[in-house]
């Protein structure tokens, strides 16, 4: 479903990506883990192009993204992304959060917008909380709004860039939980993570990241239990 | 100064008020109340036309000055470095006596409005300016990542929330202008200081009559903070 090919990357004289490949397919789940500084998070962000590739070829479901002419304004109505500091619209209501794209983008009507919303709050554990401003949400539910947002707009693909990085210890059960709902739905997902426990639990397939390199990849068994590549055994060793 | 009685006709004559009705200072206000309001009117006037023209143009030129295109961010720096960079009063007469008439025939109050106009625009322009990057760069990405266009993000994400973040600068802004209009008494605008210069030269009250110029800008001014701290207050969230 989302095929990358040799994406590069750099920022000034510092390359970021250096030469990703990579395939996913729909209705998996894939966790990329790595140190900081991998190039994580700036893989994760060429694929809806908040940072544009030097070099190198995404494809969704066959359309590139990466093309000039890509019409990326409703590419990335299919990709919903969640951001590790939420970025809720602190002026608008968590109810007008998650149904202003629907009614300005897709020009839907208010009501049917409102339904949609209120129904995703709900499944979000937030049903009650409809007008509330963010700044008066923890930060567990102003990353379920974020994902209940995201997914207003009806997805093809979510984009989580380190969802629980920000948040209190006791906070990230919450949101893992909406996440791995949402896993279990059959939502193809890319999750930059630090959560071992999540990405062996949910994920189907875990990349390792390392100084812009897709260093291994594999199921979550093959990479926690048997990890190949020495730079793999050297991180895991520290994390887990 | 000698206020027309002693200290025992102060403590057992008649009341404050009526003392005060013996002072000629006194009085050539109270008579003059409706030239003072007339002038007040127009300094009001004045203003509300140079906000008017202002905003648009701080608008415009803020976002010029964020422009990628060169040319059109040249224009608007060049623009806010011009009237930012000299004095009010210089380009009131320089529009007024210079320019202006070379482009169309003005009354003073025309180019009165246009040069404070003018001159608020560059400062308003900068304001605006860093209102806009005030905003958490998140909110773009978050706006853009739904599928937003650039110019529906600025509409319905940047702007409400760098309006929330300019509105104490810009009442600012607004209050400087409003008496910097007194600078246009210099071209015969008979707004409230040149209502002060005329009747000061004819009574000589500068106390009262100066001070009574002051009493009528302050009422004005207060009252736009006034406006300001209400909608700032509108405007919270929390």
């Amino acid at each position: 479903m989302i095929v990358v090919n040799n994406l590069h990357k750099s920022f000034g004289k510092l390359e970021v990506l250096k030469g990703i490949d990579c395939h996913i397919h729909q209705k998996e789940v894939v966790c990329v883990i790595g140190p900081s500084g991998s190039g994580k998070s700036t893989f994760l962000r060429c694929i809806n192009r908040l940072e544009e590739a030097q070099q190198g070829k995404i494809f969704i479901d066959g359309e590139e993204v990466t093309a000039p002419n890509a019409d990326i304004n409703r590419i990335r109505q299919e990709m919903g992304m969640v951001f590790q500091l939420f970025n809720l619209f602190p002026h608008k209501t968590t109810l007008e959060n998650v149904t202003l794209a629907p009614i300005k983008i897709k020009k839907m009507s208010k009501e049917k917008a409102d339904d949609i919303a209120i129904g995703l709050l709900r499944k979000v554990g937030l049903g009650d909380k409809d007008h509330v401003f963010p700044s008066q949400l923890s930060g567990g539910q102003k990353q379920r709004v974020a994902i209940a947002r995201a997914l207003a707009m009806q997805p093809k693909v979510m984009l989580f860039d380190e969802p629980t990085s920000s948040l209190d210890p006791e906070m990230v059960g919450e949101v893992l939980e909406v996440m791995k709902d949402l896993a279990h739905e059959g939502m193809t997902m890319i999750v930059v993570t630090h959560e071992m426990g999540f990405a062996r639990e949910v994920g189907h397939r875990v990349f390792f990241m390392d100084e812009g390199i897709l260093m291994e990849e594999g199921t979550p068994a093959q990479i926690f239990d048997n990890p190949q590549n020495p730079r793999t055994q050297s991180f895991l060793s520290k994390v887990l | 100064m000698n206020l027309g009685f002693t200290n025992t006709e102060w403590i057992f004559g008649t009341t404050i008020i009526d003392r005060l009705h013996e002072i000629y200072g006194f009085q050539v206000v109270v008579n003059n109340l409706p030239n003072f309001g007339m002038g007040a009117w127009l300094t009001l006037e004045i203003t509300v036309f140079s906000i008017a023209i202002g905003m648009v143009l701080g608008l415009i030129a803020a976002l010029g000055r964020m422009s990628k295109i060169k040319v059109i961010k040249s224009i608007a720096v060049a623009y806010i470095d011009f009237f930012r960079g000299t004095p009010l009063f210089v380009q009131i007469l320089l529009l007024y006596f210079g320019i202006i008439p070379l482009i169309f025939d003005a009354s003073p109050i025309q180019s009165a409005i246009i040069a404070c106009g003018l001159n608020s625009g560059a400062y308003v322009a900068e304001i605006i300016r860093a209102g806009i990057q005030a905003v958490d760069k998140g909110q773009m990405e978050a706006a853009r990542s739904l599928g937003m266009t650039h110019g529906q993000a600025m509409i319905h994400i940047i702007f409400p929330q760098a309006f929330k973040i300019v509105i104490p600068p810009l009442i600012n802004e607004f209050i400087m202008l409003l008496k910097d209009t007194s600078l246009v008494s210099a071209i015969s605008v008979g707004e409230l200081t040149h209502t002060g210069k005329m009747l000061y030269a004819s009574t000589y009250q500068a106390v009262w009559v100066w001070g009574a110029v002051c009493v009528f800008y302050f009422i004005m001014t207060k009252a736009l903070s006034i406006l300001g701290d209400w909608t700032e207050r509108r405007l919270a969230t929390e």
